[in-house]
């Protein structure tokens, strides 16, 4: 996938909160509400919620590690066509590619490592940016649905 | 817990313990910690346990919630105990087989399946 999507084509809402979980709830719904709005089905919704879920959480508790002081950044842009957004921290970032494979039958019982995994499965594109402190995703909605 | 209304419904079958989630959602960290709390406490009242989630009422759940059935899962095996869960709907089931927990766990369609089979 590639890293240089050009973001200044879309036109994005964007919305900065602190590092805090009870701020991104209040995000999650403002872009819930877009994707009822434009009709996207149970299955696009149900994955559009888990991936802002991750994403949200990555941010806020691994990229910022909890610190309050630094922010979170939301853009996102819902449309009938498709849902994107983009969620950057203030962290140090990481290497996407040096996360293990949860799926790894020997790290079957390790609790944490899924939500990359996660997002890659149920979204149509993740693209991490800025030494992983940016990760960008996107939902086509189906256009059989009216 | 104090008066915090607790996140699941506990009822006895025998020797099983049959906890179905109240929640429709088990996706942030508060109430995911809140209901690792209730099942941990719940695990110390037993020895050898034998413990059924039933997943009937699950809409919604995230890795974190993922995270937190392993840690209950490797909890309950401390103990000589027995975990299962059962209900789990198509949409949950995928994030199970996409993380390939499907393998980890013990999973019935019904409790009554999973009950039979402790």
């Amino acid at each position: 996938m590639s890293a240089d999507h050009d973001d200044n084509a879309i036109d994005f809402e964007v919305c900065i909160i602190n590092s805090d979980l009870v701020e991104a709830r209040n995000v999650k719904s403002a872009i819930l509400e877009r994707i009822r709005q434009c009709n996207f089905n149970e299955n696009e919704t149900f994955a559009i919620k888990l991936a802002l879920e991750e994403a949200l959480t990555n941010a806020i508790k691994h990229g910022n590690g909890g610190d309050s002081s630094k922010h979170v950044t939301i853009r996102y842009a819902v449309s009938p066509k498709e849902a994107v957004v983009v969620v950057t921290d203030e962290g140090e970032g990481f290497l996407p590619d040096n996360v293990p494979d949860c799926t790894d039958v020997s790290r079957l019982s390790i609790p944490s490592g899924r939500g990359i995994t996660l997002m890659r499965a149920y979204m149509d594109e993740v693209c991490y940016r800025s030494n992983g402190r940016e990760v960008y995703f996107v939902k086509r909605r189906s256009q059989s649905n009216p | 817990m104090g008066e915090q209304q607790s996140h699941l419904t506990i009822t006895q079958t025998g020797q099983v313990t049959a906890v179905e989630f109240t929640d429709r959602k088990i996706l942030e960290e508060f109430s995911i910690s809140e209901i690792g709390d209730e099942l941990a406490a719940l695990l110390e009242k037993q020895s050898a346990p034998k413990i059924l989630l039933c997943f009937r009422n699950v809409e919604h759940l995230s890795s974190a919630a993922l995270g937190m059935l392993i840690t209950l899962n490797k909890k309950v095996g401390e103990v000589d105990g027995k975990l299962k869960l059962s209900d789990i709907s198509p949409q949950i089931y995928e994030v199970f087989r996409i993380t390939k927990l499907n393998k980890l766990f013990d999973i019935y369609d019904t409790a009554d399946q999973a009950i039979k089979s402790f």
